[in-house]
């Protein structure tokens, strides 16, 4: 147990390689474009939308899709009024103030990793990302919650509370509704997956070393 | 230090190949449109519906297809299946291209509205079947009710505003052998009109009224029947029974809770709302018995005083259509906010009136036990609105909410097929298919939203009507049909049950102006009125010149002595906001004061002949 313990130390301890780090720097350019593409894209089908009502939501903010002579944010709103929903608004996400200042913080613990060097810096931004992830993932699925449980009882069409989708398809009434990560959260993903990928490199090198160096 | 390299190398590829994989899962994730669009026909599927919707140049329809023309005020005439516009019924409001509104009769006729809102038009019938006699029509805005000649498609009276009725919306459906149409407030207002209540009064001072308009068997004047006082709900829509049920008449009613306010909300609240089931031979017999009271004119009988002859049936809550099947047995009413349609049993109604199963009461109106009158409860869809029957014993159920029709069978309550259209379904049509012998065959899906569905027009769009093939177990779209705003209800009937004329006789023309001979033309005076006695032929009109002094009364009577068909002749005054347009064989009169000096030109404006242009003559007001 206290070698475990100690190995952990040492680990945690050791200096970051040169192609860690490198790999660290590629996971930052990677998770920047998630500033600006759409995180999650929801899509409303039924027989008179065949093209779809769609709604994206970003890392700041909400974008309800626009078209020409149709703003599909405002007719999605007035539709939900139907059976009591209120309106969906970007007031009303708070994580849309956090979010942007959370991935700051990411990307300046990465890039400390980077320049102090340290495996446990590393370890610190990993888990960090992964506990925002989740973290993120739930407070979008409470906001759902949120926004399909709270009808007003009044409404002129009475529907059963319900949870739109995060992930996957659900019928409302007439519509079908879409929901997927989309093209941002794939960088997002790629950025922890490629710190998960340096960590590996440096531990397999880390042990490789000890070894030799216990030879 | 080479093979680390090719280890990161490694751990490189398999980040990208990682980050391809999600990123095809999430183009993957894409999903198909849905919607009346997608279901790409096959060439085959195309050709078939082409032919069966073709109908060959010179060729004739299948069916006459009558729209209500909505706030247009008329009626439009086309042809199914091609689906051609033919012609436009002006009813209630003025229509230059037939001079309607323009001269003294159709003037008088029109009292002065410039506009109504046609909502349901009903063909005249005969033991439950279409006669081909005339098709009436209702005004939802100023309460009237108009009756059109299929002889000459021609409007030929206009009843109303109706004493006591606001909101004539429930109308003009017909009684089995056309002996009354029914007419219905949907906007409850305190009786008589020209009654002041504060809307604070609404629950218990405003009324609801609902009745029927007395139709001559032999010349279908109309005049003004009986009514019946009910609670301040809004009568929605109605129906007539047949066969078995052929004495009794049905509305539906929306804001059962006595709302006022924003009803979108108020009256959505009770998960009931009622029909509406009145025994017009009854509440007949009782009016002539003396039982009935007069409010603003008309016998109003008093559910609260007078029992018997009216009974309420809770329906799932805001119902809109109420449609009765061929056989008369089965009501079928649809509550436009869930997704099922009832179908109560008459049998049963008339059994729980007999056994006074009853629940309580509206204002005088028994209300009958749900649980015993109901048949069936059909899971048609969502925001069914209106049913349509046709000669197989199936029934059509248009869904607003879902864009869609589905099928059902009558008896065995299954649903057997659902279509979707585009967009927003209001009414539908079988032809005759609110009669007691529905001819089948197509079904019309009269559809309130087309966008996109057409040439862009701008941002005032038609409404779309959508021919569907309803000869097989599933149901074809045949043709996408654009109409101006706005049909509600359509009626059809088969093309051979009308036989109308295209030329007035001679010998026909009882009006007491008519001249057919040129020497009978000619201008009188008496005092400040001048007569005038005109022919039309083609192609001059005689007199051609008619010299009046200013501040005369003018009344011109125009004969067209045509006796051929499509020779029309049109007569208007430049500057004198005057056109008429006088078929072969007719007379029509124009009055108008002459309170312009000067000179000025009539004309033919309906192209005649050759030598059309030559169709003029002078107005010649001396100062």
């Amino acid at each position: 147990m206290k070698k475990l313990l100690n190995s952990l130390d040492e680990f945690l301890e050791s200096r970051l390689l040169g192609r860690a780090r490198l790999i660290v720097l590629l996971a930052i350019l990677l998770v920047v474009p998630s500033y600006f593409y759409p995180l999650w894209t929801m899509a409303f089908y039924s027989n008179q939308y065949p093209d779809g009502l769609k709604m994206a939501l970003y890392i700041n903010h909400l974008q309800g899709q626009k078209s020409e002579f149709r703003d599909d944010l405002r007719e999605i709103n007035s539709l939900n009024h139907y059976i009591g929903m209120r309106p969906i608004l970007e007031s009303d996400f708070a994580e849309f103030t956090w979010l942007p200042l959370v991935l700051g913080a990411l990307i300046l613990l990465s890039l400390r990793a980077i320049f102090m060097g340290k495996t446990g810096n590393l370890i610190d931004v990993f888990v960090m990302t992964g506990y925002f992830g989740l973290f993120g993932i739930w407070s979008f699925y409470y906001r759902l919650y949120t926004y399909g449980h709270n009808l007003d009882p009044q409404a002129p069409i009475k529907v059963d509370p319900f949870t739109p989708p995060l992930f996957g398809t659900h019928q409302v009434a007439n519509f079908t509704v879409y929901s997927y990560p989309a093209i941002g959260s794939l960088f997002l993903i790629l950025f922890g997956l490629i710190l998960f990928i340096a960590l590996i490199v440096q531990f397999l090198k880390w042990r490789k070393t000890r070894a030799e160096s216990a030879n | 230090m080479k093979s680390n390299q090719k280890q990161l190398l490694n751990w490189l590829i398999c980040v990208v190949v990682f980050a391809g994989v999600i990123g095809v899962l999430l183009i993957g994730c894409k999903p198909a449109p849905q919607g009346a669009r997608t279901g790409a026909r096959g060439l085959g599927t195309t050709a078939e519906a082409a032919v069966k919707s073709y109908v060959a140049p010179g060729d004739l329809d299948e069916f006459y297809l009558f729209y209500s023309g909505g706030h247009s005020g008329q009626v439009f005439v086309a042809g199914i299946p091609s689906m051609r516009h033919i012609a436009t019924i002006p009813v209630f409001t003025p229509y230059p291209s037939t001079g309607y509104g323009f001269d003294k009769d159709s003037k008088e006729m029109l009292g002065g509205f410039t506009w109504g809102d046609v909502h349901h038009p009903s063909l005249s019938r005969t033991d439950g079947k279409y006669d081909g006699r005339w098709l009436f029509v209702s005004d939802n805005a100023n309460n009237r009710v108009a009756r059109i000649d299929l002889k000459d498609f021609k409007t030929k009276q206009i009843i109303g505003p109706l004493q006591n009725i606001s909101g004539n919306h429930c109308s003009s459906f017909v009684t089995n052998n056309t002996e009354y149409v029914l007419v219905a407030s949907r906007f409850s207002i305190p009786i008589p009109k020209g009654t002041y209540k504060p809307i604070s009064e609404y629950a218990g001072g405003y009324n609801g009224v609902v009745g029927a308009i007395k139709v001559d068997a032999t010349t279908g004047e109309m005049s003004l029947g009986w009514q019946v006082l009910t609670p301040p709900f809004n009568w929605d829509l109605g129906a007539t029974g047949k066969n078995v049920s052929k004495d009794w008449a049905f509305w539906t009613c929306y804001n059962s809770e006595r709302a006022t306010g924003k009803l979108e909300v108020t009256s959505s609240q009770n998960e009931m709302d009622y029909v509406l089931a009145l025994n017009w031979k009854e509440a007949e017999r009782l009016v002539s018995e003396g039982k009935a009271k007069n409010i603003g004119g008309v016998s109003v009988l008093d559910p609260k005083e007078v029992k018997g002859f009216a009974y309420l049936l809770p329906v799932g809550k805001s119902p809109h259509g109420v449609d009765i099947s061929p056989d008369g047995k089965w009501i079928v009413a649809s509550g436009k906010l869930v997704n099922t349609t009832t179908v109560f049993n008459f049998d049963k109604m008339l059994a729980a009136i007999q056994n006074n199963d009853v629940k309580g009461e509206e204002d005088g109106l028994p209300v009958l036990n749900f649980d015993s009158v109901r048949e069936a409860q059909v899971e048609v869809g969502l925001g069914p609105l209106h049913t349509q029957f046709d000669d197989k014993g199936f029934a059509y159920t248009s869904l607003f909410v879902d864009s869609a029709i589905t099928k059902w069978k009558l008896g065995t309550w299954e649903v057997v097929d659902k279509i979707p259209v585009s967009y927003n379904i209001g009414h539908l049509l079988v032809p005759g298919g609110d009669s007691s012998e529905p001819y089948g065959k197509y079904l019309l899906a009269l559809n309130k939203l087309s966008h996109g569905r057409h040439l862009s027009v701008g941002p005032s769009q038609p409404e779309a009507s959508q021919l569907i093939d309803i000869t097989g177990e599933k149901m074809v779209l045949l043709y996408d049909a654009f109409t101006e705003p706005e049909p509600h209800y359509a009626q059809a009937c088969p093309a051979d049950l009308l036989k109308p004329i295209e030329v007035y006789p001679k010998e026909e023309n009882k009006h007491p102006m008519a001249i057919w001979d040129v020497k009978d033309a000619g201008i009188t005076r008496e005092g400040n009125n001048v007569t005038v006695k005109m022919i039309a032929v083609r192609s001059n009109f005689q007199p051609d010149a008619i010299e009046v002094y200013r501040g005369d009364k003018v009344t011109i009577y125009i004969t067209n002595i045509e006796q051929t068909t499509d020779e029309l002749h049109g007569f208007a005054i430049n500057e004198y906001n005057i056109n008429v347009v006088i078929d072969p064989g007719e007379t029509k009169t124009v009055e108008f004061v002459a309170n312009k000096a000067g000179v000025y030109p009539f004309y033919c404006t309906n192209f005649c002949s050759a030598l059309h242009q030559e169709m003029q003559g002078y107005l010649l007001v001396k100062p």
